[in-house]
């Protein structure tokens, strides 16, 4: 599995030899960064439909109210 | 261990849970609210409740057990956890989710995909599916929890499973999926303070980061034979390439729970759950680091409990744990943590366990009362709350009952056989139904059919870890698995019927005519 030689780069990086086990030990730390920057940068984008969502979602649910009233009897 | 203290802090936990589930059941006026929490949830009750019905007792304390006898690997399993569960899954498949869902008024993941679709066949289907094969896996962590609470709240079992299900079962009946989510965000919060603690002590303890990983790689020659004639070459190294480790590591762990995800029921219906994408952007910072600390945490913590135990009592952890890869992780918290953390990490389990199961049983009562008996029957809108509430109760008795009947042998696989179908039956539909606007009702049904029966039949006759505690192969054939030729009583599912379904999908949708363009419009609106 070795595809490449760490010692050549002054000995073992944070006490783990194989690189594939190295690589994924901090892949699976920069993924989770990755999932903080993405947050932050995007932080206040994609709210943009919201407005007009939550109108549609109101008058929706005024219809879905309305029919439980009918159909229930409530 | 003081038991009564141990008891007063599960029921503080417990009256929470209980006041939470409360104001669930308060703010739940209509279906929008109880299937998919009016829309309108926290990016962080979003992020924290995905994260902690994603990770369960079994990948913390189960899959910690398995990085103790094997080492390291299996962080490709977390890599996978957080930049496809998390990452893809939200900012790829999520929005799209989200906004389609919102467009086609779709309040389950089988109601979205039948609307997408335009076909009722495809809703009480995937219903089917998500109903009959969630409660095995649902009686898996209901049981573990039973067990738990035995041993460590001396409750009687049979006591301790009835006792649980009735609270769990009592504020998702009454709360819906607010009620749901709501919970679980204490839950995640619990889980992700106690599994901190937990690397931050074990790290300390064994003298910081380099210095503990260093320990646990000179401890290679330690390997037992039997494991290293399984592939195994050390704690802190890759198995060797083709070998029996190896392919289960890649093949069911890596990609049957790693890409399964994707397309299971229970976390999906959460992006419709946000009233925009600004809301999804949020809960991936959140997501991402939830499920480091979880099972990135209990991966590291459970190869170095190696290093624990060789340097306190000579052994290496799974001789610790007496053969048991599952007592690996509470055996080296009892060990080596202090006591008032062995309160806390109990919390976390209870806490895992929980939220979990409620998503399950939730999950399973709307696929049964909103999909398969409201579709099949034909009515809308009504009684579509009390519908999922009685499915929910159904869904609680069954997993109760198969609690008491199934053995141990049986349960295991249940969650493998539950990830492995989702994975082939929804993904390749799920995949085409927000990608690519030429998928067709013919080619999503037989994408549906193939990756269902695939599945099931590699299962039953081929993939030897289910094949033969279930036994049917050996019924029929005479045989344990149809193939003994290595590797493939050890290749999952998922890497033969998932490429299988989406080439079925692709192929009829291309053969058959493209749907409506005013109906794709539809599901498309607002969609780049």
């Amino acid at each position: 599995m070795e595809i490449f030689e760490l010692s050549r780069f002054g000995g073992t990086m944070l006490g783990i030899n194989d690189p594939w086990i190295l690589g994924v030990y901090l892949l699976s730390v920069l993924s989770a960064l990755l999932c903080v920057g993405y947050g932050l940068v995007n932080w206040n984008r994609g709210g943009e439909k919201e407005p007009e969502e939550i109108r549609d979602e109101v008058s929706w649910e005024k219809g879905e109210t309305s029919m439980e009233e009918k159909e229930l009897g409530l | 261990m003081d038991i009564l203290l141990l008891n007063i802090i599960v029921l503080v936990y417990i009256l929470a849970v209980g006041y939470l589930g409360y104001r669930g059941w308060r703010e739940t006026c209509n279906s929008s609210d109880y299937m998919v929490a009016g829309r309108k949830i926290h990016p962080y009750v979003m992020a924290m409740s995905y994260g902690a019905t994603f990770i369960s007792t079994s990948a913390i304390v189960g899959f910690g057990g398995t990085a103790g006898l094997f080492g390291m690997g299996l962080l490709w399993l977390t890599f996978l956890n957080i930049f496809v569960g998390i990452f893809i899954a939200f900012v790829v498949f999520g929005k799209r989710t989200r906004k389609m869902g919102y467009n086609l008024s779709a309040m389950t993941f089988p109601e979205l995909l039948a609307r997408r679709f335009d076909s009722r066949f495809i809703q009480y289907f995937s219903g089917l599916v998500i109903f009959l094969g969630m409660p095995m896996y649902a009686s898996v962590v209901l049981i573990g929890a039973a067990r738990f609470i035995e041993t460590t709240l001396a409750i009687n079992f049979d006591l301790a499973l009835l006792f649980f299900s009735v609270i769990i079962a009592a504020y998702v009946v009454l709360g819906g999926l607010k009620g749901v989510m709501y919970t679980d965000a204490l839950q995640a919060t619990i889980m992700f303070v106690g599994m901190a603690f937990l690397l931050l002590m074990t790290y300390s303890h064994l003298g910081g980061i380099a210095a503990a990983h260093q320990a646990l790689t000179d401890l290679a020659p330690l390997v037992p034979a039997n494991l290293a004639a399984m592939g195994h070459l050390g704690w802190t190294a890759m198995p060797a390439s083709g070998s029996a480790w190896w392919w289960t590591l890649i093949s069911s762990l890596v990609l049957g729970v790693g890409i399964g995800v994707l397309a299971m029921p229970q976390l999906v219906v959460r992006f419709m759950t946000v009233k925009s994408g600004r809301e999804l952007n949020r809960a991936v910072l959140i997501g991402g680091v939830f499920i480091l600390m979880m099972t990135g945490v209990a991966f590291v913590v459970g190869a170095l409990s190696n290093v624990y135990f060789v340097q306190h009592d000579s052994v290496i952890a799974i001789a610790a744990a007496s053969g048991n890869s599952d007592s690996i992780i509470p055996v080296y918290i009892n060990r080596a943590m202090p006591e008032w953390f062995v309160y806390v990490f109990m919390l976390t389990l209870l806490a895992a366990a929980m939220s979990t199961l409620s998503s399950q049983f939730h999950a399973q009562g709307t696929a049964v009362g909103r999909d398969v008996y409201e579709t099949l029957v034909g009515v809308r809108g009504g009684r579509s709350i009390l519908i999922t509430r009685i499915g929910i109760i159904i869904a609680v008795v069954v997993a109760v009952i198969l609690g008491y009947l199934l053995p141990p042998s049986i349960i295991a696989p249940g969650t493998a056989i539950f990830f492995g179908l989702c994975a082939a039956a929804f993904l390749p539909m799920y995949a085409c139904a927000l990608f690519w606007k030429r998928a067709t009702r013919a080619g999503a049904i037989a994408g549906l059919v193939t990756g269902t029966f695939v599945s099931l039949f590699w299962l039953v006759f081929v993939h030897q870890k289910e094949a033969v505690p279930l036994g049917i192969a050996k019924m029929i054939l005479g045989r344990d698995v149809l193939i003994s030729a290595m590797p493939w009583p050890v290749v999952d599912p998922i890497v033969v019927a998932l490429p299988l379904a989406f080439l079925v999908t692709v192929a009829v949708s291309l053969a058959t005519q493209p749907p409506k363009a005013e109906h794709v419009e539809k599901c498309f609106e607002g969609i780049e």
